[in-house]
């Protein structure tokens, strides 16, 4: 034991009703390191993020913080004695500044009546790491990426000595995440300590001075710089020590499956979400769509699948406009959808597994018999995907709300595929997967795109892009600023195009 | 030390089915301080409550004539509910449903009995539910909220149909009373045993039958389960949300209508002031009771039938006012509600351990 360590985490246990989430994980957190947690879903890692935030209370095992035991019974204690965390869903008000947000997060009415002072200390805080901030801007007309910073900020000010950042890149171009990386490493250098959740591996690479792999609810190792690589960690986490390459046959692509010209969707706001987008898709081609969120992929995706109208344009499926069909005859022209947010619109939550494999084929003529639906056939067809997809479902009627994320998406991947589609729109298909169930999903596209299918992969992980698409388009403020192939291009060229500093 | 929720995974099935008993008893319970109050016996009061109710064919025969309206303004309410779609207006679908049908048996002439019920059947169908539709078509078309345009429509219903009996459809020979003229023989349904007990039960039955296979067995049941459980994913699938939306309002107002049917054309043979004394209302309980399904209606219809039958002996024999039986149906929706919360969350005792 350490006394220099500032956290402890020793011998943590936590059970929910029926489920082990953490089971005797222990790690230390040094003063001025960055320390990640690298870890599948499912994994315990934001159990132990909850955990040293106050809002759970572990079954067993300890917290020391500077050396003496600390109980949290709500995340005020946990602030209270200097430990502050990113959330991946910020915490803002969106109409109010960004000075007042960060006025929120202090303690006491006292800070409203010294204004002054504080916006004083917040400035100080924004000069010293250069960050480019206007404290009077509302918070709703930044970009994600600055109000990331302003939850930074909150802690920043607050005088936080250990900073928890939950998957803080995925919302970042490489370019902002690199900025950030330097901020990370200045606070480190002054002696702040860094939890750090990521599970891009390039990323956990780079910065992080040590690395715990979390398996399974218990701690398996960890690793100082120097000792870990990226196969390492990848065999570590998912148990395998060969990671899947896949081999793409080179061929022609000259069916064309989908065409898109000129394309614009507007958004509620009046702007347009699609700005005169055009794109070829050809048959058994997988184009991977890259892009910070928010530049148009998703109105992209839900046009296509006939969920948003397009406001001028064309949509061609092998040839037949398409282009202001609704969900349902879209996806009679063939075109599946792996939605982005898979909970919300992805899935009935309190029907059963068996109900929501159905959902977008229950009028077929497979599943009814006149106006009935036939049982029989749902269960059957239930049984085969939960069996072909290797579906942890859990007990026959479990509503689909306690499967896991990664088994959700199975579900959804599953249900999509079912028709034998002949186009996927597939929107962060693997976004807070973990990497087995991730890897399932690629070779899903990928033997799909064997078979002829096309695959629209839209995806904010430039490794699952460059892995796994025949041609890469980046867009940006909905439009189509360039088009690179994987083969041959580096990221920091799709970085550029991303942030929309040039365009090709 | 202090008391904290916390979140339960899944319930027992016994649990879940024993919840509503239990709330039931524990509402009887705190009711009957209530009874205490009004210096009635409670022990006393429920035991009569009990035999006024069951304990005579007259009291069973009165206490299914309560029951059937109840199912059929249930049933409806239920089946909006299996949407996510608040449908407070059951008790002016009620009162449309008796007006239209009461039209036809006015009106329309026909002499032939099976004729002249299918058309005061149709009749109150289609207006209680166009009633209902008004709400939904606001909805589906323009996201109106639905709780406030039917419970608002109630108001129109009730005062539109007071209207007609003050007004233009008052029984000439009915000494100015605020009712219609009786309906003919043909307009009537059968009854039997000598008692106010009418075929109408049979058809609330029938109809909880119909509405068990649809909500259970067909593709549109389907449907409006996932609207119901999730609209967005509803959409996503291809659903015509907004269409499902009218649909399952407009069956909800035909439901209740059909009770305005079965009230008219069964137990008063005309229409009068007050041709519903809150039907609509409880039926809103009775749906939550019945967790939304219709078997489960069926049941608890009854056992609202027994206490509003036993409720009027207390006000017979003990003169207490018909609030105890308000009070007494509000005692149990409250329990209900506060069983689902203990269903979901356990209660747990924790030693303060507050600081670090």
């Amino acid at each position: 034991m350490h006394m220099t360590d500032l956290l402890q985490i020793q011998n943590i246990r936590k059970t929910f009703p029926g489920v082990v989430a953490l089971d005797d994980v222990s790690l230390s957190i040094a003063p001025g390191e960055i320390h990640t947690l690298l870890g599948e879903n499912g994994a315990g890692k934001s159990t132990l993020m909850n955990v040293l935030t106050g809002l759970y209370r572990p079954d067993r095992g300890e917290l020391l913080f500077d050396g003496s035991p600390v109980h949290f019974s709500s995340p005020r204690d946990s602030l209270n004695i200097g430990i502050g965390m990113v959330h991946q869903h910020f915490m803002l008000v969106p109409a109010h500044t960004v000075f007042e947000n960060i006025l929120l997060a202090l303690d006491g009415v006292a800070n409203f009546f010294s204004r002054r002072k504080y916006k004083v200390k917040i400035q100080q805080v924004l000069d010293q790491f250069e960050l480019d901030l206007d404290l009077d801007t509302p918070v709703w007309k930044l970009s994600i990426g600055a109000q990331q910073w302003i939850e930074l900020i909150k802690l920043l000010v607050r005088d936080c000595r250990l900073l928890i950042l939950d998957e803080p890149t995925a919302v970042l171009t490489p370019q902002e995440s690199a900025r950030l990386f330097q901020v990370l490493t200045r606070l480190r250098d002054q002696g702040k300590s860094v939890l750090f959740i990521s599970h891009k591996m390039r990323e956990v690479m780079e910065i992080s001075d040590r690395v715990t792999v979390l398996k399974k609810g218990c701690s398996l190792v960890t690793l100082p710089r120097g000792e870990y690589d990226e196969n390492r960690l990848a065999s570590l986490m998912i148990g395998e020590d060969q990671i899947p390459m896949w081999i793409k046959p080179a061929c022609k692509y000259e069916e064309l499956a989908l065409e898109i010209k000129n394309l614009s969707v507007r958004n509620d706001r009046g702007l347009a979400d699609l700005d005169k987008f055009s794109m070829k898709l050809y048959r058994g081609q997988i184009l991977g769509v890259a892009g910070v969120a928010g530049n148009g992929q998703k109105a992209l995706a839900e046009v296509l699948t006939g969920l948003k109208e397009a406001s001028s344009g064309r949509i061609l499926a092998k040839g037949k406009d398409i282009t202001n069909s609704t969900a349902k005859s879209s996806y009679i022209a063939g075109i599946a959808h792996i939605p982005e947010d898979r909970k919300s619109i992805g899935i009935a939550p309190d029907m059963t597994v068996d109900d929501n494999l159905i959902m977008k084929n229950f009028n077929s003529r497979a599943f009814r018999r006149w106006i009935f639906q036939d049982r029989a056939a749902i269960r059957k067809n239930a049984t085969a995907k939960i069996d072909q997809f290797a579906i942890k479902a859990g007990p026959d009627g479990n509503p689909i709300r306690y499967l896991s994320g990664g088994n959700i998406q199975k579900v959804i991947i599953a249900r999509e595929l079912s028709e034998k589609p002949s186009v996927l729109v597939a929107l962060y298909p693997t976004r807070g997967l973990d990497i087995g169930s991730a890897e399932y999903v690629h070779k899903v596209v990928i033997d799909g795109a064997n078979q002829g299918m096309s695959t629209i992969l839209i995806s904010e992980d430039l490794d699952e892009l460059l892995k796994l698409s025949d041609e890469i388009v980046v867009m940006f403020r909905g439009r189509l600023v360039g088009c690179v192939n994987p083969q041959t291009t580096t990221r920091e060229e799709i970085g550029l195009l991303m942030s929309g500093e040039v365009q090709r | 030390m202090k008391l904290i929720t916390v979140k339960r995974e899944l319930s027992s099935p016994l649990l879940r089915f024993a919840a509503p008993f239990i709330s039931v008893l524990v509402a009887l319970f705190v009711a009957g301080f209530l009874l205490l109050a009004a210096g009635v016996n409670p022990a006393q009061a429920y035991l009569e409550m009990l035999q006024e109710s069951l304990g005579s064919t007259y009291g069973l025969s009165e206490t299914l004539v309560k029951t059937t309206p109840l199912i059929f303004a249930s049933l409806g309410v239920s089946l909006a509910f299996r949407m996510q779609i608040w449908n407070i207006g059951a008790e002016g679908q009620i009162y449309m449903g008796a007006c239209g049908a009461t039209g036809v048996a006015l009106f329309s002439g026909i002499e032939n009995h099976a004729v002249m019920i299918t058309a005061m059947f149709l009749a109150a169908f289609l207006l209680g539910g166009l009633w209902a539709g008004v709400a939904g078509v606001l909805r589906a078309r323009w996201q109106v909220n639905e709780v406030i345009v039917t419970l608002l429509m109630n108001y129109i219903a009730i005062l539109g149909v007071d209207y007609l009996i003050y007004g233009p459809w008052k029984d000439p020979k009915g000494f100015n009373f605020p009712l219609t003229a009786q309906f003919s023989d043909a307009a009537r349904l059968t009854e039997f045993f000598d008692t106010r007990f009418h075929s109408g039960f049979f058809l609330a039955l029938f109809c909880a039958l119909i509405m068990y296979l649809f909500m259970e067995r067909t593709v549109w049941g389907y449907e409006i389960k996932v609207i119901g459980s999730n609209p967005k994913a509803a959409r996503y699938a291809g659903m015509r949300t907004g269409l499902a939306i009218f649909a399952v309002l407009f069956l909800s107002g035909a439901m209740a209508g059909i009770a305005g049917f079965g009230e008219v054309a069964g137990l008063q043979h005309r229409l009068q002031h007050g041709i519903s004394p809150g039907y609509g209302y409880t039926a809103i309980i009775i749906a939550w009771l019945a967790k939304r399904s219709a078997i489960g209606v069926v049941i608890v219809s009854f056992l609202m039938g027994v206490l509003l039958v036993g409720g009027d002996s207390l006000q017979l024999s003990w003169q207490l006012p018909v609030a105890f039986v308000y009070a007494f149906q509000g005692l149990i929706l409250f329990f209900l509600l506060a069983s689902d919360c203990f269903m979901h969350n356990r209660l747990k005792l924790v030693r303060g351990e507050r600081h670090v």
